[in-house]
């Protein structure tokens, strides 16, 4: 408890004396070739956070991935400005990082104050979340040809928090749905496709029951489509797309959803790999922010025992890398995870070997 | 076709659990033979086809069941009055396929091993829609708890009655705390009147991802409108398809017997015009619909009938893995009736 006080007004104190311009990204990107290091903050998170952020920070180094961490922990009392447990120095730290890697943080259910994520989301106004989903070589489920992205629309939609109790027993909750989010992630999605080579693009809805919310959705996604004509773009109603999904993945390049809907599927995506623990995550926000996230949960119950799998916090500061053009450390990052797994010599607990993180984590700074 | 061939063995051991379980006993009253109508509407698509399929094999039963059959398409703007009527008076009521949905009646839906009965009057599907201003739309998402309990309660009753051991209850109330709150908290208060049928809580996504690795850990689910019908595609995904899902809306004075799953198959021209469409969903719901117009034995040789044809494997549709027609799998059916 002292010690994360320590750290919290450590980092204050830091963030004080080095203010850094802001143009954020561009100027990470000239100096990322320059010594000079790129900042970015870190969550480590509750439950099993710190352990894997150490992992992540020990691969870093033996990689020489020149980046400054700034670590921020979630403070204990309800931060005004904020309205959670998050305080505004962390998140102005991102703003001005314009980078981040956030470890798993706990919400509990049913309180009434605000979630953490839903914060951050709000705060930097990150609209989109992409999940890489691949099968892992050398892991095996009983999908191997899963190769696709979900993009979910990350700030409106179902999840606004906007509810109310109409009269004792009557409950209503708003879903909102605007041109300007639809638009804009539809936009990155479109983007994301192009510069990664995608082929297809598929906008996944309900508007033949929802017809005005999914129906404008659909509106804009079509209509970033036109722009884009080398990238097929099609439409597949929420339950043929699960039933696809189960049935046959490799039917699937990239998802584009609402909020919702967004979030089971990348879910179902997740389970198809064979779990969040090795999924990789990451947040785009306005003016090229992002923030990568492991999206398991916090696994209280094996907080501290050094058995939690790193691999989806690895990957997704991998997809931090890529976010910050640093192509080359970021696939000989990637390579190394995935011949480690692939070798099966060490494996955590969840992919069925017996390896505690530190031995994992040193396993894949061999293969680097 | 590997990803069929790899439903179908899953299928296999689902369908074999369920009758390990089943006991039938049956004491008619005077009178309970006496065949029984039915609404029947074909529907669109493939519809006719299936429901062909039914009407055959119950002549071959010699069931005591007479269709009334009535012509309703998608795009119609209601349901015709005397259809209603009908369904009114008969109380039962086979559907085929309609291109979108038919509303006005409380629904749940049933699928092989598990089963997922899902809230189907309010919820996300309220249809209250509008646009606040240009660019900004909202729609209202209901949650009551007369129809939370309501559809607890008839879970918790499903349940009990067919020796089932735990329901569990699909949510996102850390996010929907209000809305999916008040939905848990009806099941949380039913499920302690049945202290003998073990209940959990999982949110909707994780649950997801459990249906897509380890299904068997499930049981009977309660859903609101919204993740019951995605719940149900994915199990439907995962146990071969919506060729082989039964389906059966049951409401308080009424019955609607359908497929379990609703990605359309019904708009598939191709397959209409092959007249490969798979009747075994179809065929399943009738069997329900049996068993809810007390008739147990022959639903249990229909589906005995069912599950023969498919184990063997010699006739099978498209979409499990084989070449056959309908009519080859209706034939089959037939024969197989004992």
């Amino acid at each position: 408890m002292a010690t994360q006080v320590l750290r919290r007004r450590l980092g204050q104190i830091l963030s004080q004396a080095n203010p850094k311009p802001n143009s954020k990204l561009s100027l990470a990107k000239a100096f990322s070739s320059a010594t000079a290091p790129i900042r970015a903050t870190l969550f480590p998170g509750d439950g099993i956070g710190p352990e894997i952020a150490e992992s992540v920070k020990q691969v870093f180094k033996t990689a020489e991935v020149t980046i400054e961490w700034e670590e921020h922990y979630v403070g204990d009392q309800i931060d005004p400005r904020t309205q959670s447990f998050l305080t505004w120095e962390s998140l102005e730290s991102v703003r001005r990082n314009g980078v981040g890697l956030k470890g798993p943080m706990a919400t509990p259910i049913g309180k009434g104050h605000r979630s953490l994520n839903l914060t951050l989301r709000k705060e930097l106004n990150l609209y989109a979340n992409v999940r890489p989903c691949y099968s892992l070589p050398g892991y095996k489920t009983r999908y191997d040809d899963v190769n696709l992205i979900t993009i979910r629309e990350n700030t409106e939609g179902e999840y606004s928090g906007l509810e109310h109790q109409v009269v004792r027993g009557v409950v209503e909750s708003l879903k909102i749905i605007t041109r300007q989010a639809s638009l804009r992630v539809a936009e990155y999605a479109f983007h994301y496709a192009k510069t990664h080579g995608r082929q297809r693009v598929s906008a996944i809805h309900k508007a033949n029951i929802m017809q005005k919310t999914d129906g404008l959705f659909l509106k804009c996604c079509r209509e970033v489509s036109e722009k884009y004509p080398e990238i097929t773009y099609e439409e597949v109603v929420i339950d043929n797309c699960c039933m696809m999904l189960v049935k046959n993945p490799a039917l699937f390049d990239v998802l584009v959803m609402p909020n919702l809907y967004g979030d089971i599927i990348s879910d179902l995506c997740a389970g198809l790999i064979g779990g969040l623990g090795l999924t990789p995550s990451c947040n785009i926000g306005e003016g090229g922010i992002a923030l990568a996230e492991a999206v398991h949960g916090s696994a209280p119950d094996i907080a501290g025992k050094n058995v939690a799998n790193p691999t989806a916090l690895l990957l997704s500061a991998v997809t931090m890398l890529r976010h910050l053009n640093l192509h080359d450390k970021a696939d000989r990052i990637q390579n190394a995870i995935l011949s480690t797994i692939a070798e099966g010599k060490y494996r955590t607990a969840d992919l069925g070997g017996s390896s505690t993180t530190t031995d994992f984590t040193k396993a894949i700074c061999d293969h680097l | 076709m590997s990803t069929s061939r790899r439903s179908v063995p899953l299928l296999k051991t689902l369908i074999a659990q369920k009758s390990q379980t089943r006991a039938v006993t049956y004491m008619p009253r005077p009178g309970d033979g006496a065949p029984r109508p039915v609404t029947l509407i074909p529907g669109d698509g493939i519809g006719p086809l299936v429901t062909s399929a039914v009407e055959q094999v119950m002549e071959a039963m010699h069931a005591p069941v007479y269709f009334e059959k009535y012509d309703v398409h998608g795009d119609m703007k209601r349901v015709p009055l005397e259809v209603i009527d009908s369904i009114k008076k008969n109380k039962v009521c086979l559907k085929g396929g309609l291109r979108t949905p038919m509303g006005g009646l409380p629904t749940r839906h049933e699928n092989v091993d598990i089963v997922v009965i899902r809230e189907n009057t309010e919820g996300e599907y309220s249809g209250l829609e509008h646009e606040v201003v240009p660019g900004v739309v909202e729609s209202l998402k209901v949650i009551t708890k007369f129809c939370s309990e309501r559809i607890a309660k008839y879970a918790f009753e499903y349940a009990y009655l067919n020796n089932r051991k735990k329901v569990t209850a699909v949510h996102k109330a850390n996010i929907m705390k209000l809305a999916d709150g008040l939905f848990l908290e009806s099941c949380r208060e039913v499920a302690t009147k049945y202290p003998s049928i073990k209940y959990n809580e999982i949110i909707v996504d994780n649950c997801c991802m459990q249906l897509v690795s380890k299904p068997e850990q499930f049981d009977v689910m309660v859903t609101p409108n919204l993740y019951g019908n995605l719940v149900a595609n994915t199990a439907a995904g995962i146990a071969g398809g919506t060729g082989v899902m039964p389906g059966g809306n049951v409401g308080a004075e009424h019955a609607v017997f359908e497929q379990g799953a609703s990605a359309g198959n019904v708009g598939k021209e191709k397959i209409v015009d092959q007249k490969k469409a798979n009747p075994v969903a179809l065929l399943l719901s009738s069997a329900m619909m049996l068993r809810h117009l007390q008739f147990p034995s022959f639903a249990d040789r229909l589906e005995n009938a069912v599950k023969r044809v498919i184990s063997e494997g010699k006739y099978r549709t498209k979409d499990l893995g084989g070449y056959s027609t309908t009519q080859e799998v209706v034939d089959a059916v037939i024969t197989n009736l004992d």
